[in-house]
């Protein structure tokens, strides 16, 4: 690429200089300034993120708009960052988010806006640093730094239990994280002195420290992702957190944990990869059946979504173990889509909760009466959540089941089983919360809603429709990335 | 007789230390009740001109002196710098609380200025004796400043642990001292060094001697099982000295384990690593597990500060260059993050109010969002969350404990700071997402307020860009070894 201007720089480091920014306008006297600064901050984010998909070049599956720079000499780290074909979309779906996610909070957030609003940008840079990093311990700052503001915001603006919340956020990710970092010093040593993550791909394992450098990234992974068994962070940090946070970490953070899998586990562990394969498909079909039974039982709206993100994700982690094109490529789909219908979903939850201030399905009942509009779009989202074609739910979990019938039958067939239940959980909720006779006189006092909400409803129904009838453009750009991967997959490294 | 005078070039900082030491004691009398920021002053100028000393006579490489007692090189010049800066941020943080409690007076000045000196000749030294008195030079100060409160309970019974375990690590250091003169017949370190290496000592006794010295230095670093006068140290003390028992001294104690267990019995490597293992994961162990209980601030952070020593012995396990520049990165990061931390504590502290409990940090982001942000880098620094300098220093000793082979030992290392990440978190939580209990504002001179907002900023700004702090410790090292 003769790309010369250190554009993945700009995408990275405008979002924190404008997060920055928002901090030093200070406290709530100069609330709607922080908002201003956020919101176009936010947009100047997303605006400049568009070059790397429009100059993106799809043919190949190598490392575009790289930057190399010494970082610091002693351990041979540098700033090493570029894209291809798996984390642009990601970074592109961040980029988008983020706006989306600032006027979510744009009346509702009342004290300490600037902080609010700051920790997101400065998240939102972060993130971008996380996905497109190619330097491990780069890789490792920017993964663990994406901790600190979540943690706040859970803490600061989440509900009653935000304090148990954000606490077992943090500790939970971090404790998979210092098993990736030890990894990280192994393969450093092992590699004679380089933390090039393009050099661990190539780097000879034997099969034991395979083996464990899998399980330390499994462990990374796997609680970001979130697996079954350590999934219970999730519906706590989502249930306490503000509604701009669950997006943001069912939309992004999730998102992070099945990057890795395809950045660092299946390429530098590929033969504990395909060793370990059946017992990834295995966790990852329980997520998948069992936590959408535990969905179907939730009372509580945000909790009942929180469950089905587990199951969707599962769904992921299914298809990169499936080890096929389909598999791997459905799953980034799957990633994409659910960021969109799980932010959607959540935002939704909080229309209604910023109305009502309560969350539970009982309290609800006959919202149609009062809000036509909001049902409308309530419906086609949770349409999505099921899988319903023509919506981008339907695309990454087909691909998926196709990619698991070449494998083995029965995984297929359980993992259409996420069809009926994704299908009764979320249309049962949809009944109980809007259809039927208005629940009570709070329901009954409902306003439908707000321009802005309009706004947010209606550019994330574009988005999620567009994926589902013309999937293309997606697809297209990770296809080479995808088959490059494959290719080093198959070749083993011991 | 035939006497030849030794150069005192090399020395020229400590003796310049030593006159002035007097001068702030007789320019403090002289100047009487009224002017007690004289001494402030003289203290500040002392350890400046003494910076300028050792800076303009900056070694790269060693020089001995006194008949080989002592040497000059540049590890010793870069930790004594350390120690300067240290000890003058030391006072700036200290003199508003000092002030508040009548405790602004000569003594207080030339106790830390004695104490100083006692560190720039543990570092400096290059014979045994010569180490002994300055750790106890070193001591000596620390207990008369522990008990310079004389009328409080607290402080007088900190003392008295201090002084009794404090002369009982002496004992052991000395006995083990002896022991190593019995078997090679030298205290010089570079002979004892080269006798060790000749095999021509008893091991046997070398091993007993090695074990009394290990467990005198584990007594002064505050290292599991010899942890014990540390909490009661840390809480006793006035906050002010607490400070400066928790931070400069640490540069000094590690040049000590530098000077007599790598220079002096570095042959005898695969005994002591073996010892430091065990003192590592116990304090470790101890240091995170009982942090967890604690209400009062100061007590945690002793816990703390034995953790972070367990972290420090980690990086002497790989014994090789990159181990110890390893180690001393994390003793410099560690001392940033104790100034800062303890100068928030004193900020809390009002007059007739000490900030002693968690609680006290309730709420702070509503009562001072920018102090909070400080302590809040603080905080993850001393977790070991990146972007802070905190994280680089782990991930340092880390690396050479892999690189040494102990990779079970990394994993115990991230399993004890995960459980070490609860109670750093549980002040951010306060401080955050709990409402203030006073609404108090927070008075601050604008001397601490520019330091401790730079040494807060330092703990951010050397996590981006650790390179120069990396380089220089890799550099003190390999230029003196």
């Amino acid at each position: 690429m003769s790309f010369e201007f250190p554009l993945l720089s700009l995408i990275i480091w405008l979002p924190i200089l404008f997060g920055v920014a928002v901090f030093a306008t200070g406290d709530d006297r100069n609330a709607q300034l922080a908002r201003w600064i956020a919101l176009i901050g936010s947009f100047l984010g997303f605006l400049v993120a568009i070059p790397l998909y429009t100059n993106f070049d799809s043919a190949t599956g190598a490392m575009q708009f790289l930057e190399n720079h010494i970082w610091f000499e002693r351990f041979n780290v540098n700033y090493h960052i570029g894209v291809d074909g798996i984390s642009m979309p990601l970074i592109l779906l961040n980029c988008f988010i983020t706006p989306l996610v600032v006027v979510a909070g744009w009346e509702v957030i009342k004290e300490r806006v600037s902080q609010y609003m700051g920790a997101f940008l400065v998240m939102s840079g972060i993130v971008n640093g996380v996905f497109s990093s190619l330097d491990a311990i780069l890789f490792y700052v920017f993964w663990e730094a994406s901790l600190i503001p979540m943690f706040l915001i859970i803490g600061i603006w989440g509900g009653p239990n935000r304090v148990y919340a954000a606490i077992k956020f943090f500790l939970y990710t971090l404790l998979g994280s210092l098993l990736m970092l030890i990894a990280f010093i192994y393969l450093y040593h092992a590699s004679e002195g380089s933390f090039s993550i393009e050099d661990y791909h190539k780097l000879a394992i034997p099969m034991t420290p395979q083996i464990l450098i899998f399980i330390a990234f499994l462990l990374a992974f796997a609680v970001k992702v979130p697996m079954w068994p350590v999934h219970t962070w999730l519906p706590d940090a989502h249930v306490e957190a503000p509604t701009g946070g669950s997006v943001v970490l069912a939309a992004i953070l999730l998102k992070l944990g099945g990057y890795g899998f395809l950045r660092f586990t299946l390429p530098i562990a590929p033969d504990a990869s395909h060793y370990l394969a059946e017992m990834m498909i295995v966790l990852s079909l329980i997520a998948v059946v069992y936590i959408g039974l535990i969905a179907l039982m939730q009372a509580d709206m945000k909790k009942l979504i929180a469950y089905s993100s587990v199951a969707h994700m599962g769904f992921v982690t299914l298809g990169f173990f499936l080890l096929n094109a389909y598999g791997i490529e459905g799953a980034m789909v799957q990633m994409i889509s659910h960021g969109f219908i799980s932010g959607a979903m959540f935002l939704c939850v909080g229309v209604l909760y910023d109305r009502l201030h309560s969350r539970q399905i009982a309290d609800y009942g006959g919202v149609v009466n009062k809000m036509p509009v909001f049902s409308a779009f309530f419906m086609l989202f949770a349409m999505a959540n099921a899988g319903l074609p023509g919506t981008s739910g339907f695309v990454g979990e087909f691909m998926v089941i196709m990619g698991a019938i070449k494998v083995n039958f029965w995984y297929a067939f359980l993992a259409a089983t996420t069809l009926i239940f994704g299908a009764a959980y979320t249309l049962w909720m949809y009944k109980r919360v809007i259809f039927g006779a208005v629940a009570s006189p709070a329901v009954e006092s409902l306003q439908d809603i707000s321009k802005r909400e309009f706004g947010l409803l209606a550019i994330l129904a574009i988005s999620v429709l567009w994926i589902g009838i013309y999937p293309f453009p997606l697809t297209e750009v990770m296809h080479a990335t995808v088959d490059q991967l494959l290719n080093h997959v198959s070749n083993s490294k011991l | 007789m035939n006497f030849i005078p030794p150069d005192l070039a090399p020395a020229s900082s400590e003796i310049f230390m030593l006159i002035m030491v007097c001068v702030v004691m007789l320019a403090d009398l002289a100047a009487g009740e009224s002017r007690r920021h004289v001494a402030y002053l003289l203290t500040q100028i002392t350890l400046l001109g003494c910076a300028i000393l050792t800076f303009i006579s900056f070694s790269t490489e060693s020089t001995l002196t006194f008949h080989g007692m002592f040497v000059d090189d540049s590890m010793a010049d870069i930790l004594k710098l350390m120690v300067y800066g240290t000890v003058s941020a030391v006072l700036v943080y200290s003199h508003s609380y000092i002030s508040d409690r009548g405790m602004l007076k000569g003594e207080f000045f030339s106790l830390i200025l004695f104490a100083t000196l006692g560190m720039m000749v543990m570092i400096s030294a290059s014979h045994f004796m010569t180490l002994y008195i300055g750790l106890e030079l070193l001591s000596l100060s620390l207990y008369a400043l522990v008990a310079l409160r004389r009328d409080s309970l607290m402080a007088t019974e900190a003392a008295m642990k201090f002084f009794v375990l404090g002369a009982l690590a002496s004992g052991f250091l000395l006995y083990g001292m002896s022991m190593v003169y019995g078997a090679t017949g030298t205290l010089h370190v570079s002979q004892v060094a080269q006798i060790i290496q000749s095999g021509a000592s008893s091991k046997e006794v070398l091993v007993v001697g090695l074990v009394f010295i290990v467990a005198g230095i584990a007594f002064k670093l505050s290292a599991a099982p010899f942890h014990m006068w540390a909490p009661d140290v840390y809480q006793g003390a006035p906050t002010a000295v607490t400070l400066f028992i928790g931070s400069a001294p640490k540069l000094a104690a590690f040049g000590f384990v530098m000077r007599l267990l790598v220079e002096g019995m570095g042959e005898m490597v695969t005994d002591w690593q073996g010892m430091l293992v065990i003192l590592a994961v116990l304090s470790m162990a101890v240091g995170n597990i009982a942090a967890i209980a604690q209400t009062n601030i100061k007590r945690m952070l002793a816990y703390s500060t034995i953790s972070h020593m367990g972290f420090l012995l980690l990086g002497f396990i790989s014994a090789d260059t990159n181990g110890y520049s390893s180690a001393l990165f994390y003793v410099i990061a560690y001392v940033l993050m104790t100034l800062g931390i303890f100068a928030m504590i004193m900020l809390l502290c009002r007059s007739g109010f000490e900030a002693e409990n968690i609680d006290d940090f309730k709420g702070l982001n509503k009562r001072n969002s920018w102090y909070a942000f400080i302590t809040l880098l603080l905080m993850l620094s001393l977790t070991g969350i990146p972007p802070m300098i905190g994280f680089y220093a782990k991930f340092a000793v880390l690396q050479a404990v892999v690189n040494a082979g102990y990779v079970w030992l990394a994993v115990v290392a991230v399993l004890f700071s995960l459980i070490g990440a609860f109670y750093y978190l549980r002040i951010i939580k306060l401080m955050y997402f709990d409402d203030p209990e006073t609404a108090e504002p927070l008075v601050s001179n604008s001397d601490v307020r520019i330091l401790l907002s730079a040494n807060g900023f330092a703990v951010l700004a050397l996590g981006i860009f650790p390179q120069a702090l990396m380089g220089l410790s890799l550099y003190a090292i390999q230029n003196s070894m």
